[in-house]
């Protein structure tokens, strides 16, 4: 007799914790033959705001890591999706990606996610500047992360342009908290228990399933938000920089008309200046004298 | 002679406190007007496509002295009609321009500086004349270090790809940007010289209440050679303004003014695809520590404050004062502040110049009025103003709560609202309780401290023992509601180019 599978309730990768949609809803999520496979988390807006309450708690103790530590924690990342990657290849063929695809796009993701690991303890020596200025002052300037970023995952590449998206806002010190794609939620959902293995704090990187235009114009006004990256269609993109304008958010999104190859090169941006997107520069005039 | 100085001294049973010399009326300042020719036109048009042009409306606004309150010339009024042209000029101008050779686009950055240091008092005098500053400030401020702005960006011009590692630099296309009346010819030089320098090209707005040396300026465009159309210049107000920033060929809106007007650029621009920077209001926390050099600080705080009128978006305007010596830091500071020299702007021994406008003098008059209403203690000196013109004098606050007006809004004017810390925790989180993040100051003798203040201040510019310090290598800008972007140094460069 054949031995009936146990299948998975889909969680939220949220805080550290894998939680359901405050308002218990859910949405069915088929697999690209039709099939049904799952109901997936349906989250709302005031999970968007509890996800905001936890990144910022935890960006602080993250930000405040040395840039050696971080650099180690992300590469414990791609150590953990690794000999994970057949899970992630079976999750992206759900979402109708043909095995090779689903394939390049694993190895793709874990190779990105090393190539970031490698920043962290870098970018500050190249985004930061000693300047010479005429009076004695130590005249430096050095970055600092911006705290809490939205990030409206794109709708394709489910996994690459995910993480694309997250690492250099993660990278920098920020803490995110992220719409997944809508159309295939089900790589967040896998990559959400990766995460939980691996050593970045809870609530640095939180996942939210759902629906775009339920959680968008949250993103747009929350005052703790402060910088929003992704992907988004023409009207998102109204939507984010007007509700964004009342607490000056930092809008540093791709428009999805523009098609982006997410496997070339470090994604639609070198990655130096992806992480610079998500920095604020200071400034400190240190005297120098007796 | 000056023998009848008195020494006071109180407190000598504990520690004797330091003898304090009080001259009252001893000495009587002459007065030591600037003389040089402003060499200014009756009539100034708009300056687009290389020339001097009459504005479509056929009308002009005066522009008004603020030292004295008469108008001192007739300035053309931009219609959107204007601005048009002036687009249509910056885009004609754009392809040429971006692509010359970056070492020649640099050499016209080198020659603006030169010849802005060559004419600098004649445009010292018109910047004090129009705007009300005091002409120590244009004369030794703000003048050369615009002319610094165009020197230090002319060598960025053949150098670009060294700021920009793994990626190639593009200018923009056409860029609007639109500058306030603080610091009139050097907010031009911020935008302007990095513009050029990155191969884009502008329509460039000045206030409507200075815009005598932003067209004197177009003169040494047309001195300089600069092909035409490279740089335009629209004069007028609000509406002028919003017809550059709305015009639908700027690919770049760059904007420094208050944090209320950012705010509505912003929404205009919103899904428009335009870049956007924003250099915005402040209400910087002036930190002095109890091991801070005292002279040196109270000298720091008054710089802080009243420099320009205290018209500055990033003035020292909440003074944070440990607590054990705020009662010497707020004698001293009514001592220092007591002979400062509030007066005709062209007096070279003058401190504290003219209020910019009648309005924005009622503006400071609201919330000096509120700040008595709340409870604050107000301290201000006995000084004469001169009858004619707009003046304020320089005003203490003492006892000022975190939710008075004085303490939370930005008054533009040289009033300082004085607040006490006991710790250094407190006093970073006072600092940062406001909207608003442009610049702090901290004052200590501890290195470390001078550090770990900075790192925990939410602000882009943190200046120690030191106070309005302004570099052309050093980037400006702010956090939070004071903005975004940067202006000056490599990474003021970064906003005038999209990386591929």
């Amino acid at each position: 007799m054949p031995r009936l599978t146990i299948s998975k309730t889909p969680k939220c990768y949220v805080g550290g914790k894998f939680i359901r949609s405050e308002s218990a809803r859910t949405f069915p999520l088929n697999a690209a033959s039709g099939e049904f496979f799952a109901h997936v988390p349906q989250c709302t807006r005031k999970d968007v705001r509890n996800a905001v309450e936890v990144a910022a708690k935890a960006g602080g103790g993250w930000a405040g890591r040395s840039a050696y530590n971080r650099g180690q924690i992300l590469y414990r990342l791609a150590e953990m999706l690794e000999p994970r990657s057949a899970e992630l290849v079976d999750a992206l063929k759900l979402g109708g990606a043909t095995p090779s695809e689903a394939k390049a796009e694993v190895t793709a993701t874990i190779d990105r996610i090393v190539h970031y690991a490698g920043w962290t303890d870098k970018y500050e020596q190249l985004l930061g500047s000693v300047n010479p200025v005429a009076s004695p002052h130590f005249n430096f300037t050095v970055t600092e992360p911006m705290g809490v970023i939205g990030v409206v995952a794109p709708d394709e590449s489910p996994l690459l342009g995910l993480l694309t998206c997250i690492l250099p806002a993660i990278t920098a010190g920020n803490s995110v908290v992220v719409i997944t794609s809508e159309s295939a939620p089900y790589p967040a959902i896998a990559l959400g228990e990766m995460l939980a293995t691996s050593d970045l704090p809870g609530g640095v990187v939180n996942l939210l399933t759902g629906f775009r235009k339920e959680m968008v114009p949250t993103f747009a006004t929350h005052e703790h938000i402060r910088g929003i990256g992704g992907v988004v269609s023409a009207d998102e993109r109204k939507t984010l920089e007007t509700g964004g304008v009342e607490s000056m958010k930092r809008v540093k999104i791709f428009n999805a008309a523009d098609a982006i190859d997410w496997r070339a090169g470090d994604g639609p941006k070198a990655s130096l200046y992806a992480i610079a997107d998500f920095l604020e520069y200071k400034t400190t005039w240190h005297p120098v004298g007796a | 002679m000056p023998v009848a100085a008195r020494f006071k001294s109180k407190n000598s049973s504990r520690r004797r406190s330091e003898p304090e010399l009080i001259f009252g009326d001893l000495w009587e300042f002459d007065p030591a007007p600037e003389s040089a020719d402003p060499k200014l036109l009756r009539r100034y048009q708009l300056f687009i496509g290389g020339k001097f042009v009459a504005p479509k409306s056929r009308n002009y606004f005066p522009t008004i002295s603020p030292g004295t309150g008469k108008p001192l010339a007739e300035i053309a009024l931009a219609s959107p009609a204007d601005v048009d042209a002036a687009y249509a000029a910056a885009a004609k101008a754009f392809p040429a321009w971006s692509k010359l050779p970056g070492a020649e686009r640099g050499k016209y950055l080198y020659r603006l500086a030169r010849l802005l240091q060559d004419r600098a008092r004649e445009f010292a005098v018109a910047e004090t004349m129009d705007g009300g500053k005091p002409i120590k400030e244009s004369r030794d401020f703000d003048v050369p270090v615009a002319a610094a702005h165009f020197f230090y960006h002319g060598g960025w011009a053949d150098k670009l790809a060294y700021a920009f590692p793994g990626a190639t630099p593009q200018p923009h296309g056409v860029v609007g940007q639109v500058i306030p009346w603080n610091f009139p010819l050097l907010m031009l030089a911020w935008k302007i010289a990095p513009a050029l320098a990155t191969g884009n090209t502008v329509v460039l707005k000045p206030a409507e209440t200075t815009s005598i040396t932003a067209l004197k300026f177009a003169e040494i465009v047309q001195e300089a050679g600069l092909p035409p159309g490279v740089v335009n210049i629209v004069t007028g107000a609000g509406e002028t303004g919003a017809a550059v920033v709305n015009h639908p060929n700027a690919a770049k809106v760059a904007f420094t003014g208050s944090t209320d007007v950012g705010k509505l650029i912003m929404r205009s621009t919103a899904g428009t695809g335009k870049k956007l920077t924003l250099e915005l209001g402040g209400k910087a926390a002036n930190i002095v520590f109890e091991d801070a050099p005292l002279d040196q600080a109270v000298e720091g705080i008054v710089n802080g404050i009243f420099f320009n009128q205290g018209h500055v978006c990033c003035a020292g305007s909440r003074l944070l004062v440990q607590e054990s010596i705020a009662e010497a830091v707020l004698k001293r500071l009514k001592n220092r502040v007591s002979v400062l020299r509030v007066g005709n702007p062209l007096d070279k021994n003058t401190d504290i110049g003219a209020i910019n406008s009648k309005e924005q003098l009622d503006k400071i008059a609201g919330l000096v009025k509120a700040g008595r209403a709340e409870g604050a203690e107000m301290f201000q000196p006995k000084c004469t103003l001169p009858r004619n013109g707009w003046y304020f004098r320089p005003t203490l606050f003492s006892g000022v709560e975190q939710s008075h007006r004085i303490a939370r809004e930005e008054i533009f004017g040289p009033v300082l609202s004085i607040l006490t810390f006991r710790t250094q925790s407190e006093a970073v989180e006072k600092a940062n309780n406001t909207a608003y993040g442009l610049s702090a100051g901290v004052w200590t003798e501890k290195g470390s401290r001078i550090l770990k203040m900075s790192t925990e201040l939410k602000a882009g510019v943190v200046w120690a023992n030191t106070y309005n310090k302004f570099d052309p290598a050093s980037p400006f800008g702010g956090y939070k509601e004071s903005g975004f972007g940067r202006e000056g140094g490599k990474h003021g460069l970064h906003d005038y180019v999209k990386l591929t």
